[in-house]
């Protein structure tokens, strides 16, 4: 394993020093691995989301106005504890009540919804919702589900756009399902990645072979399959998505091509450059599209897709002033 | 280490509080000695982190159990299934914590436990996990490991056997449930997102759970010694 670490152990607390030194706007609470919102209006619905680490800029990236007002970080690729979410849920409730944000993991639901069950016991007002915006994974009521993915980065901006005009709980969570409903991703993975604490990498891939339908903790995917050009491989990203995501002449979508981690933006946009080809050719119109690291997978090589079918009250969300680490619209 | 009844002979054996935090201590190393295999296991269907989840909230439990002083064996249970729920984190913690915290609720208020105690133990700890993680039998989880184990329990209890005989075929229903989970697909926790390629690979909680079922009958037979 080679890393820029000092050691194992640490890496959480003192990548979210360096976070907090960087970044005026955020706070670490003293309390826990959470960083909040420094300027949290008081009579707003308050955001948190979380997770394991090595997502970055996910979540801490996406703190600040317009965004999320915590974001809680676990250790690696480990959904954080419940104390952990307690904490976050203490330091940025309002009267208008939390929602969490929760990616669709057994881990996080689980560790999220005790969190919440402590905070209700104090009388918070507590709601959630649930993240898993990845085709990848088949759906069914016998199983887990849907991951969590990319998409899960519209779901705060746009639920949170929605929170900072100090609309209700309710309304905040029903702006934030609509998004979950119309957002699709799929990944794909050129290399694998080594948790710090593991020592080396969860898989190993061949000079020649891709790994599909991957997820953003090292996870193997669906497949396994010989590597492909990058048009082709962004075809059959696309392609699956569009299966699950209906979309005819007249739907306007957002884009995003997330990178893993190790990915160069120039591939980045080679495959952007497919994705709106194919889009164009189907006569879908791309209202805005976002290309960078957003959700990341440590060191990974590869790249996820997200479609987000936008409406009106969508498009005016996603255009409404967002200034945190990592996401920015001015 | 003093038996409570040990003069009662084999079948009223009962354990004292501090042959539960002794037990409890073993499970930690029995934990931090497999750390590299359950991670292992857990990078092939899921993301590499188990054994490192489960030492680091064993190594929290030894510290917090260090100079307790306890007759109640439910408020130790309990003290080790919050250390859990706070530091394993991932779905093990949640699991595992509250199986822990049940199985207090059960022997609440006592400071001796014997052969049934262990068997409504198991059997809170079970319907814990399952309420909380919505799985059931069959799911390639902890539970293919839990589930048998305890039922062989209760067989054993019926059959009058000691608790170390009892634990013996725990143990032994619990392994075979685990390599039984090799021939399974997954249907929760991350593994089900491996479909059928979860096939043929051995579930990293069911695993666990059969350690330390076989640490438990390991520490009876050092405690009877
Ligand atoms: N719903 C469930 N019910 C019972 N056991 C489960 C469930 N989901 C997962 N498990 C068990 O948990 C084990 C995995 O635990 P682990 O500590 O690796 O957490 P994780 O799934 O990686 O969590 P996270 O997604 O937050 O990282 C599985 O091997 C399985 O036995
Ligand atoms: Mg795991």
């Amino acid at each position: 394993m080679k890393k820029l670490i000092n050691s194992t152990e640490s890496v959480v607390e003192e990548m979210l020093a360096g976070i907090e030194a960087a970044h005026p706007e955020v706070r670490k609470l003293d309390t826990a691995n959470v960083l909040v919102r420094k300027d949290s209006p008081v009579n707003k619905v308050a955001l948190i989301s979380g997770g394991g680490s090595g997502h970055e800029p996910a979540h801490g990236g996406f703190v600040g106005k317009g965004m999320l007002d915590a974001a809680v970080a676990g250790a690696v690729f480990t959904s954080p504890t419940p104390d952990q979410i307690y904490e976050a849920i203490k330091a940025v409730a309002t009267e208008a009540g939390v929602l969490l944000v929760i990616k669709n993991y057994t881990g996080d639901v689980m560790n999220f919804e005790m969190a919440g069950e402590m905070a209700a016991a104090d009388g918070l007002r507590v709601d959630q919702i649930i993240v898993n915006d990845d085709v990848a994974v088949e759906d069914s009521t016998y199983t887990t589900g849907r991951r969590g993915v990319a998409g899960t980065v519209f779901v705060h901006k746009i639920a949170g756009a929605k929170a900072e005009e100090r609309a209700s709980l309710d309304e905040v969570k029903a702006v934030a399902e609509k998004v979950i409903l119309n957002t699709r991703t799929m990944g794909m993975a050129l290399t694998s990645c080594t948790v710090p604490a593991a020592g080396k990498p969860t898989f190993t891939l061949g000079e020649n072979e891709m790994e599909i339908g991957i997820g953003i903790h090292g996870e193997p995917g669906t497949h396994r399959e010989e590597l492909k050009t990058a048009d082709e491989i962004t075809e059959h990203l696309v392609d699956r998505i569009l299966a699950d995501l209906p979309l005819t002449t007249t739907d306007e979508v957002a884009v995003m091509i997330n990178g893993l981690g190790a990915t160069p933006l120039m591939e980045l946009y080679i495959v952007n450059r497919k994705v709106q080809e194919i889009l164009e050719t189907k006569g879908i119109s791309v209202y805005k599209t976002f290309i960078g690291e957003y959700m990341t997978s440590l060191e990974m090589a590869g790249t996820s897709v997200s479609l987000l079918k936008l409406d009106e009250e969508l498009k005016v969300l996603l255009d409404a002033p967002a200034d945190t680490p990592a996401f920015k619209v001015f | 280490m003093t038996l409570l009844s040990r003069k009662k002979g084999e079948h009223g054996l009962k354990l004292s509080t501090s042959d539960i935090l002794e037990i409890v201590r073993d499970i930690g190393k029995v934990i931090e000695d497999n750390k590299q295999y359950l991670t292992e296991l857990d990078a092939a269907i899921g993301d590499a982190d188990h054994g490192i989840n489960m030492a680091r909230g064993f190594r929290a439990v030894s510290q917090k159990l260090e100079g307790m002083r306890s007759e109640d064996i439910g408020e130790i249970l309990k003290a080790v299934g919050m250390t859990l729920v706070s530091n394993v984190g991932g779905a093990s913690g949640p699991l595992y914590g509250t199986a822990f915290i049940r199985a207090a609720s059960a022997v609440q208020g006592k400071s001796s436990a014997g052969l049934d105690d262990f068997v409504s133990m198991l059997d809170a700890a079970i319907e814990g996990i399952k309420s909380r993680g919505k799985a059931e039998l069959e799911d390639k989880t902890m539970l293919d490991a839990l589930i048998p184990a305890v039922a062989a329990l209760r067989e054993a209890e019926a059959e009058g056997m000691s608790l170390v005989a009892a634990f013996a075929r725990a143990k032994e229903a619990a392994n075979t449930g685990m390599l039984h989970t090799k021939d399974i697909v997954a249907r929760k926790g991350r593994a089900s997102y491996l479909g059928e390629r979860s096939f043929g690979h051995q579930d990293p909680g069911a695993t666990s759970s059969y350690l330390m079922l076989a640490s438990i009958h390991e520490s009876l037979q050092e405690l009877r010694r």
